[in-house]
């Protein structure tokens, strides 16, 4: 399959070896990978923060960019999200019925990388290896806007050498929330803190997430506290083969 | 939910921090909503067309909004008919006035309440004190608040921020039991006592209600402790307040509701009391039915079609205990009576936004209230909306509009344009915070809430676009 990835502002910017290790993991599954370089931002941190006039013109781009492709990967379940469910209740209340039946077209078409392995292309052993004591992150988005599921899980079941650990209050949010963080900072680190021991608690070496903007609030209070955990995106472990090393 | 005040309400920010800094506060919240979560989530999971009732739910209510002018005036006839007396309150002083002249009307120095969060919301007590009449809440967690000088800080649980040796404290003071042991029970029962004089001496009640039939014009009343049915059933006149987006339109519509609200708020497949009336009969009950239908900002909500459904809510408070944000924060931090994810959507569209301007934004957006939702309100889309609206409101003040709007501004700028966007990349790559290290740059106040309890993200040398260039 020909697959146009969305790499997201974030990953794009702070996070390439995410958008690398998708390169890496599509093109060895047998598929064609896209990527195409007009691409920026999805808006949804202008929407989320009350600007949605100012993330109108990200829509329509991002229509324009993508609107040919057949297939559109991205490794954020937040932005999967935003495009989805947030674009057409955008372009509907903006009163644009021709950009709202663009939206409409392009949005089911753009699909979290776990939603592209398990539903779009039926696999759940993508040939990674990864001997190591992990645990999951579920993200709130991923989980309640997505629905992704158990997709993740069922990727990461078949790595070769994996250990998972049940995370306790996995599907709580761990605090970002995007302006959150800053906005309401004293609330955000209560909930991050309740997060980081739930994690330490599992004993894992690593924390995997659908998400990097949520792996960047966890780490980020990981590497505060001088904590040896360290967290990584979810397709950096199913790129990772053997004699690959670590991604 | 204030009066329409001069002043904002205090902001959610300045509440949280407060709460936060109460560990007490933040175990007894912690225990209290994982446990009610525990059992609403294995009432909701037995029943199989759980998702068929929300639909259903939602639906109903939908439709009630959308005719709600013809189904206000049907209520009104089908309670004058059954002998009942219907007054309408454009806000909360002409519903304080309307019930104070009853209460007043009928020489009564004290009256009995039940249900009694729409009277918050219009400080009906405070009202009624004014006029010299004491009112006495008999729901056993508002009588707990009363007594101990607070507001609620739960719907379903107004005291969840207190344990049972805080309350054994309060009730040993309050009620002058200095022996008093802090066993639930024996709790219990002292309020027992005390209330039951209450109730038997009280010529006036004062509730509120869950639902209002149109058809029928039978109001309704779900509870726990049985205080309710004595509230409205013993005085000689009762007097309910209600806002108007409370209504039904026919008696069989119950039926859902009646299976989504226990089920949702205390977990239980049924709550132990339902009080139903229909007007007055003699030699049963009341001999004086007033029914006070209250609006107070609630058709300012239904004006505004993406926020309206917020006028959904059952009040079950489902949202309130698995809100990550409420179960650190409690209640208070809100200032409203209505707190949590409801009352983050709901008091700014009751008040005003920029009345309530810090409330939209206290929720990550997580979605974990939208799932619970008996009626399906989509909370974070409505906090998103109101977000939009709060920024609105900002943009036509010409000074403390802040910095934000600008750097929104100049980040879209950025996103519009790819070579905007890869410059940007680049000085970023260059940069990687380097300024901020060397203390050449202040760290932002935005870049400092985030660095007060995590690192920033390492950024690296080349971003990916520019690995995948040199791919070929």
């Amino acid at each position: 399959v020909r697959i146009a990835l969305f790499v997201t502002c974030v990953n794009d910017t702070l996070f390439p070896a995410t958008g690398r290790a998708v390169v890496t993991l599509l093109e060895r599954l047998g598929h064609t990978v896209d990527f195409p370089a007009e691409q920026t931002c999805c808006g949804q941190m202008h929407v989320n923060a009350g600007y949605p006039r100012e993330a109108l013109p990200l829509l329509r781009r991002f229509v324009r960019v993508f609107g040919a492709a057949e297939v559109i990967v991205t490794p954020s379940a937040s932005c999967a999200g935003m495009v989805r469910e947030g674009y057409p209740r955008l372009a509907a209340r903006h009163g644009d019925v021709a950009l709202a039946r663009a939206v409409a077209e392009i949005a089911p078409r753009v699909l979290e990388l776990s939603e592209l392995l398990v539903r779009r292309l039926g696999l759940e052993d993508v040939g990674a290896c990864y001997p190591h004591r992990v645990t999951y992150h579920p993200t709130c988005h991923s989980l309640r806007v997505l629905k992704v599921g158990d997709a993740p899980l069922r990727l990461l079941r078949h790595v070769r050498g994996l250990e998972l650990v049940e995370l306790r209050g996995a599907d709580e949010c761990c605090g970002f929330g995007g302006t959150f963080a800053v906005k309401n900072a004293e609330t955000s680190a209560a909930m991050l803190d309740d997060k980081v021991r739930c994690l330490l608690d599992t004993g894992a070496r690593t924390c995997i997430a659908a998400d990097n903007s949520c792996l960047m609030h966890i780490g980020g209070a990981l590497r505060r506290r001088g904590e040896l955990v360290r967290t990584l995106h979810l397709a950096e472990v199913l790129a990772t083969t053997e004699g690959s090393g670590a991604a | 939910v204030r009066e329409k005040a001069r002043h904002p309400l205090p902001t959610f920010q300045d509440g949280a921090k407060i709460a936060l800094a109460d560990g007490q506060l933040r175990r007894n919240l912690a225990r209290a909503t994982e446990h009610i979560r525990q059992r609403r989530a294995a009432m909701v999971g037995e029943l199989p067309d759980w998702e068929a009732l929300r639909d259903a739910g939602s639906a109903l209510k939908d439709r009630v909004l959308r005719h709600l002018d013809a189904h206000l005036v049907e209520l009104e006839a089908a309670v004058t008919r059954a002998g009942g007396q219907v007054h309408w309150a454009r806000d909360a002083g002409e519903a304080n006035a309307v019930i104070v002249g009853l209460v007043g009307a009928h020489g009564a120095r004290e009256v009995v309440k039940v249900k009694s969060i729409t009277t918050d919301e219009t400080r009906l007590n405070e009202a009624l004190a004014a006029a010299g009449v004491t009112a006495i809440e008999t729901d056993l967690a508002e009588l707990i608040i009363q007594l101990a000088g607070e507001r609620s800080s739960h719907i379903l649980v107004p005291a969840i921020h207190k344990n049972r040796t805080e309350i054994r404290d309060l009730f040993r003071r309050a009620l002058s039991l200095p022996d008093l042991s802090d066993d639930p029970r024996d709790l219990a029962e002292a309020a027992r006592i005390h209330l039951r004089r209450k109730f038997l001496a009280a010529r006036v009640g004062i509730s509120g209600a869950n639902f209002a039939v149109c058809e029928t014009g039978a109001v309704c009343v779900v509870e726990s402790e049985g205080n309710g049915r004595m509230c409205t059933t013993l005085p000689d006149v009762l007097i309910t307040l209600m806002g108007i987006e409370k209504l039904v339109p026919q008696w069989g519509d119950l039926e859902v509701f009646l299976q989504l609200l226990p089920r949702s708020s205390t977990g239980e497949r049924m709550n132990p009391y339902t009080s139903l009336w229909t007007g007055v009969r003699a030699g049963d009950g009341p001999r004086e039915f007033h029914l006070v239908l209250l609006d107070n900002g609630r058709t300012r909500a239904l004006g505004d079609e993406v926020g309206r459904p917020a006028l959904r809510c059952i009040r079950c408070s489902a949202c309130l205990n698995v809100c990550p944000v409420y179960s650190r924060t409690g209640g208070h931090a809100y200032g409203s009576v209505y707190p949590g994810p409801i009352g983050a959507i709901l008091t700014p569209q009751l008040v005003g936004i920029d009345q309530a301007p810090s409330l939209p934004y206290a929720s990550t957006l997580c979605g974990a209230c939208y799932d619970v939702c008996p009626v399906k309100i989509d909370i974070p889309d409505i906090l998103v909306h109101l977000r939009a609206r709060e920024t609105e409101s900002r943009r036509m003040r010409p000074v403390g509009a802040g910095l934000e709007r600008p750097t929104m501004k100049f980040l879209a700028r950025i996103f519009a344009s790819r070579r905007r966007f890869e410059f940007a990349q680049r000085m970023a790559a260059t940069l990687r915070w380097r300024p901020l290290r060397h203390g050449l740059m202040v760290l932002p106040g935005p870049l400092q809430r985030w660095t007060a309890a995590r690192e920033l993200p390492e950024i690296p040398r080349r971003s990916f676009r520019q690995w995948w260039k040199g791919r070929g």
